[in-house]
């Protein structure tokens, strides 16, 4: 008799590995209780876009097989796992929440998807999320905005808002997402779940529709520490099909969490926590103090170019978003307007196929490269992103890991900023700072307002020291830093 | 002023965007309200500072140029399968050449 659970609210990985070596469910019966419980409950967050059963179950049964064979499943076996829509799957719908790509399926898979699956994760479906990953709210998908399971009139964060909900709601034990500027942090913040955007070329970015490609990142959610680094390590490292993707080892981040943070240097900057919204900033506040508690040494520190990191960060962001958009021109990607010149279909195309917010960066990017204005803009800004990324070199020098906010806000109503795109630009300044100098940075929970948002809290690290990233969120999670955020 | 509508209209046929009178208007308004605010880099002092293009990080291994062996292509009917037209193996546009 088989005890399989529906929600997976509750499921860990090591909870799944568990139940599947106590024989007290099979790979399949989880993925088919997941697929039900998912599909029952999507409506109320339209969290995904379409599901895939025929993959998962595969999948799974395949988990099933290796383990009746005595073989090693993997870790991540029978694992039911999320994709962000902007992450290519053979075979499988991906429309990166766009109209233009609402019926294109690709003829390949995401070097990520690939290794996730060889671990043994099984994938349900694809997640909702701003058209190209471009937003903050989720409210940018050509599909219906995603609605936060936290609240459920809020939005849940963007651009990965899908994937976070997900998670937060139980219909996926952990989720892929993409990181450009926030896009994975934010809505982990917003939702309660954990959030990790590895360093920079730490996972190939092979298979995931290029926003701006050097910023870029595949990133993971879970409910614990210990699931967002496990979903990391199992995909990490150098990958062939994508040049910037790093050499450097892939430590065994899991190994690493131990609780030890006892006389870690960790830095607090003080520009970050200028202009913080009153509650958000208490929740932090008592972060910081667990953290002391802890026995982390925790001292103030300067990023100074901070207040430069929202103009550099929307110039180029824009500027290679532009030119990555540049291939949806009615010739190769499914959708077409028909005119009687080829400019006219491209042009017709593209116009009826974007949303609004994509529309704004193509012409803004579009802007600030072209003809007499490209060192105004987009030279000036490259250096901008050299000195923002020299403030970090120069406070890592200092501490081992940095602790800032994530939003200067919790979820807000849907609806409510949606009119004002300045506004939504300026909301993501604590989290495109990690994005323009390419370190790793993670959101943990860290409460809830009296209204009962979830809170995140902010952690960066140098350069693939992801370990030290891991171990000062996971001793905080031990600490019961999360206690209060579900 | 950092930009007018005819500013924008140019910008938009630069990148192959049809929009109608209202997104001009409104995109006119959002990109100048946006362009202001960018100004604010020109504050900075930046004529010492190299350009970042791409993330650089001290790495041991660095090279990133693999050896050039072929692997097996995509294929001409999978590369094809998500074209909106295609015939003959290859994507079919409308005519650009007037005989």
């Amino acid at each position: 008799m088989s005890s399989v659970p529906s929600s997976l609210s509750f499921l860990t990985i090591d909870q799944v590995r568990a139940g599947l070596a106590a024989r007290q469910f099979s790979a399949v019966e989880l993925a088919q209780s997941a697929l039900q419980f998912a599909q029952a409950e999507n409506p109320k967050t339209n969290a995904y876009l379409h599901f895939c059963p025929e993959r998962a179950l595969a999948a799974a049964e395949h988990v099933d097989k290796r383990i009746a064979a005595g073989d090693n499943p993997g870790p991540l076996a029978g694992v039911p796992l999320a994709v962000k829509d902007v992450i290519v799957t053979k075979g499988v719908r991906t429309t990166c929440g766009s109209r233009l790509l609402e019926r294109y399926i690709p003829p390949y898979d995401a070097t990520a998807v690939v290794r996730l699956e060889q671990a043994g994760a099984v994938i349900l479906g694809k997640t909702n999320c701003d058209e190209f990953a471009m937003g903050s709210s989720n409210e940018n998908s050509a599909f219906g905005a995603v609605r936060n399971p936290v609240a459920l009139d809020r939005v849940p964060g963007g651009s990965s808002g899908g994937s976070a909900a997900a998670v937060a709601q139980g219909t996926a034990v952990v989720a892929l997402g993409s990181d450009t500027g926030g896009s994975v942090r934010q809505p982990a913040s917003f939702c309660g779940v954990v959030g990790v955007t590895p360093t920079y070329g730490r996972v190939s970015r092979y298979g995931l529709v290029a926003f701006a490609s050097s910023l870029d990142h595949i990133g993971t959610f879970g409910k614990t520490v210990r699931d967002a680094a496990l979903l990391l390590e199992a995909m990490a490292g150098r990958d062939d099909c994508d040049a910037t993707s790093a050499f450097a080892p892939v430590p065994k981040y899991t190994s690493q969490l131990d609780g030890q943070v006892a006389g870690l240097k960790v830095g607090l900057p003080r520009e970050y926590f200028e202009g913080l919204a009153s509650e958000s900033g208490d929740r932090i506040q008592q972060a910081i103090a667990l953290l002391k508690k802890i026995g982390c040494e925790v001292r103030e520190i300067s990023l100074p170019t901070t207040k430069y990191a929202v103009p550099c960060y929307y110039i180029i962001a824009t500027a290679e978003a532009s030119s990555n958009l540049a291939r949806y021109d009615g010739v190769r990607y499914t959708s077409r307007v028909n005119e009687d010149t080829l400019s006219g279909m491209y042009r017709a195309t593209r116009g009826e196929g974007f949303g609004a917010e994509c529309k704004r960066r193509i012409m803004l990017g579009t802007y600030v490269l072209s003809h007499g204005y490209y060192d105004a803009y987009y030279l000036k800004a490259q250096k901008v992103r050299a000195l923002i990324t020299d403030d970090f070199r120069k406070a890592f020098a200092e501490v081992d890991a940095i602790v800032a906010p994530v939003s200067p806000f919790p979820a807000f109503k849907i609806g409510e900023k949606i009119d004002d795109p300045l506004e939504m630009y300026l909301s993501d300044i604590y989290t495109i700072t990690g994005d323009l100098a390419g370190i790793p940075c993670m959101s943990v929970p860290c409460g809830k307002t009296s209204q009962g948002l979830p809170v995140g809290m902010q952690i960066l690290a140098k350069h693939f020291d992801e370990s030290t990233m891991f171990r000062l969120a996971d001793a905080f999670e031990k600490a019961g830093g999360f206690a209060g955020s579900h | 002023m950092k930009i007018t509508e005819p500013e924008v209209r140019y910008v938009a046929d630069l990148a192959n965007l049809k929009l109608t009178d209202s997104e001009i208007t409104r995109l006119s308004r959002d990109m100048d309200e946006i362009l202001t605010y960018m100004d604010a880099l020109s504050e900075l002092d930046t004529d010492a500072v190299e350009p970042m293009a791409q993330v650089l990080y001290q790495s041991g291994q660095t090279a990133t140029l693999r050896e050039d062996e072929p692997v097996p292509p995509l294929g001409n009917e999978n590369a094809l399968a998500n074209a909106p037209l295609a015939g003959a193996g290859y994507y079919k546009v409308p005519k650009v050449i007037e005989r």
